[in-house]
């Protein structure tokens, strides 16, 4: 129980919708709340005290005054960890990564998906961050196809087929959402197997499972379909939602994927856009293959033409495959009458920054900073942002370890995870060594 | 398109990254082709160019990147000007101006001492990618400022050729750059098209130009880029005409309708080759860019 009675009004910076609450000097008492099934109850205000926990941002230091959590700097370290764990095998050895997936993501709607710990319902969340998945993948992998597959009434359906048009998929999506009926692991391993068998043997097979329930109801051994998988390469991940359960860690150990369980909405956002990128490469996928692919070229305004994806005449605009002359509307695209895959340029070029990526940069000592005798630069190299900080004490910073120039945590982020340049190495042509 | 949540802007205030080249070569009169235009008289319409931005609204900002041959920096920012009496008279004209041309001295006095003995053959390609990528850097900056900022654009001013050794990174920088919805504007004053600039237009939803009278490049700027994104919607600006989205081939260096791509390295061939030594080698040496193919393939 919290009890402000200090009569102080105070501004917790850290909300996460980015509205500003404020906390009066009252006090509440924190109630055994119930999370489940109290929302309709509640007024806005109590919402704020049940979910949002604010009095968790705050923190004492040593004289007892109460300050917000530095969340910029816990950001940050958050960033780095995650960016050391995927490095941590040194930086000299460059793992091979799977660039053409076929993945197929399985959507657990069975009675358990309608529990309301996440708001409204776990299915809600579930088809909202799939959705921004789902663009999120193609944006970093355009050469890859996305089927889903939904577990209801213990039967597993596949919605849609794989394919690379990321709306065709999230409009089959939304417009299924219900649920009931147990959950069948099987079932959906067993039809993802099928359908994934069929794909040619240079793509990477994966599954992601989006387990809501503690259960699983099958017809037969799993354990069996389990080395089915295995022995055709599928790797099969799991995120669940209620807890960890045996057979999903046993299934992506097996199979060599990974198993997370959500513990909150934001939590399970970051679980599952951790999937986005390509996973390293299963050793039997290394050898290459040459794959025939079409650039076309775009079709002169005002010429008309049938369009084969709508199967009806078109002006201007669209592509022509170079093979059989058919004219498509959106790349990338397999042509439906010749089955070329077609392709431009700039889709090849969104995968280079995974072959290709930067090294992380290193933190700057705060000791060498401070030293006099040292000149470093006093504003981030990137964005002109001044590192000193009120008190003329420079703030935490890194450096590239190629270039040496220093940039602010922002920047590093944003470096990292978007733009995949260093601006210190791109604006040298000389490097010194 | 890539989906980001909406943020506010102000309505019509903008903030305009330019990328100026400042590549010797190109300026130098080497290639008379593009000498109507020298470079003190291509500041003169630059300039007047920046200070029509800045009286459009009060509250538009102006930043200016020098893309050199050896560095890249920035050279002016116009949120940063000092409020001294100087630059009070007769508005901020002859305080933009002289800080501008000083940074820029400086800067291009730096660039020529970075020169190393071994100089490039021919007319070297500008540092296109690294300037940018601090646009980029910077404008991610604004974007964290607050809930109201600037709409911000980049216009690239170039004329240097374009470097195929920057492709990867001026790609990694296009596609930062439509995720973050920021339009590259593209105005070509050198003697041939840019196929770089051509697809970064494309992409990002931006303006490509390459004026035919060098003469009166004030007005091409003055009409077609000084325009604020809300009002585009209201102009009748130049289209893109027939990006030419083909790749080519690694091998052979020509422009294909269809070739083998390699499952592993992305790498375009014309040619089915049986063993694909190109992974191989790549691995092997651990080289972070695809050098010149050709040569490991023979």
């Amino acid at each position: 129980m919290s009890n402000f009675g200090t009569g102080s009004r105070y501004e917790p910076k850290n909300t996460t919708n980015g509205e500003e609450r404020q906390l009066t000097g009252e006090g509440e008492e924190e109630d055994e709340e119930d999370e489940e099934g109290n929302g309709r109850g509640m007024a806005a205000w109590e919402r704020a005290y049940a979910d949002e926990r604010s009095w968790e941002n705050l923190q004492e230091d040593e004289s007892g005054i109460l300050h917000a959590i530095d969340n910029k700097v816990l950001h940050h370290a958050q960033y780095r960890r995650r960016i050391r764990s995927l490095f941590s095998s040194a930086t000299t050895s460059r793992i091979q990564k799977g660039l053409i997936r076929y993945l197929y993501i399985v959507i657990d709607l069975s009675r358990a998906a309608s529990e309301m710990d996440f708001r409204p319902s776990r299915m809600a969340v579930v088809a909202k961050h799939v959705e921004a998945f789902i663009r999120e993948f193609f944006d970093q992998n355009p050469l890859s196809h996305i089927g889903l597959v939904t577990i209801k009434d213990g039967v597993a359906q596949c919605l849609t087929d794989l394919g690379g048009s990321p709306d065709s998929h999230i409009k089959a999506l939304m417009g299924k959402l219900e649920c009931s009926g147990d959950s069948s692991l099987q079932n959906a391993l067993d039809l993802v197997h099928g359908y994934l068998n069929q794909i040619p043997s240079y793509g990477h097979r994966e599954v992601l499972i989006l387990y809501s329930a503690l259960s699983t109801c099958d017809p037969g051994d799993i354990m069996e379909t389990i080395q089915k998988c295995k022995k055709s390469k599928i790797r099969c991940s799991v995120v669940g939602l209620s807890a960890e359960i045996y057979i999903c860690k046993h299934l992506c150990q097996e199979t060599g994927g990974s198993y997370t369980v959500a513990l909150d909405e934001s939590h399970f956002k970051e679980l599952l856009l951790e999937h986005a990128p390509p996973p390293p490469a299963i050793a039997e996928f290394a050898i290459a293959n040459l794959i025939k692919m079409g650039f076309p070229q775009r079709a002169a305004e005002g010429v008309v033409s049938i369009c084969s994806c709508h199967k009806e005449a078109k002006v201007g605009g669209g592509y022509t495959c170079p093979r059989c002359k058919a004219r498509v509307c959106e790349l990338p695209i397999e042509c439906q009458i010749c089955g070329l895959t077609l392709v431009s340029s700039p889709h090849l070029a969104r995968s280079y920054h995974h072959l290709f990526p930067i090294t992380p940069f290193v933190e700057v000592s705060s000791s060498l900073v401070n030293n006099p005798h040292h000149r470093l630069p006093k504003t981030c190299f990137g964005c002109r942002q001044t590192f000193l900080a009120p008190g003329n004490k420079s703030s935490f910073h890194v450096a590239c370890s190629k270039c040496n120039q220093h940039f602010c945590l922002d920047c590093d982020i944003y470096i990292h995870e978007s733009l995949h340049n260093c601006p210190g190495c791109e604006s040298r042509r000389f490097q010194s060594k | 398109m890539a989906s980001i949540t909406s943020k506010l802007y102000s309505d019509d205030v903008s903030l305009l990254v330019v990328l100026l080249d400042t590549n010797p070569f190109l300026w130098s009169g080497e290639n008379t082709t593009t000498n109507s235009l020298s470079f003190p008289k291509f500041l003169t319409h630059v300039f007047s160019f920046l200070n029509s931005i800045l009286l459009l609204n009060q509250l538009n900002q102006v930043v200016v990147i020098a893309t050199g041959l050896n560095s890249c920096d920035y050279i002016y920012d116009s949120s940063s000007s000092p409020t001294t009496v100087e630059s009070l008279e007769n508005g901020r004209m002859p305080a933009l101006c002289s800080k501008l041309l000083q940074n820029l001295e400086e800067f291009l006095a730096r660039d020529q001492e970075l020169n190393k003995d071994e100089s490039p053959p021919g007319i070297a390609s500008s540092l296109l990618s690294g300037s940018l990528s601090l646009a980029l850097c910077y404008i991610q900056k604004v974007f964290r400022s607050g809930p109201l900022h600037p709409q911000p654009r980049i216009l690239c001013l170039q004329g240097s050729s374009d470097g195929p050794e920057q492709y990867v990174a001026i790609m990694n920088a296009i596609f930062s750059a439509q995720r973050s919805m920021v339009p590259i504007d593209a105005c070509v004053i050198g003697a041939q098209h840019s196929a770089f600039l051509q697809q970064a237009s494309y992409i990002t939803g931006g303006v490509y130009l390459k004026p035919p009278q060098l003469d009166g490049l004030f007005q091409y700027l003055s009409t077609v880029f000084s325009t604020d994104l809300q009002s585009r919607s209201f102009l009748q600006l130049p289209k893109p005409v027939g990006v030419d989205f083909r790749a080519s081939c690694f091998c052979h260096k020509k422009t294909i309708d269809m070739g083998y791509i390699c499952s592993v390295c992305l790498s375009i061939f014309c040619l089915s080759l049986v063993r694909l030594t190109l992974v191989l080698l790549q691995l092997q040496t651990g080289r972070g860019r695809l050098q010149n193919p050709s040569s490991i393939l023979d």
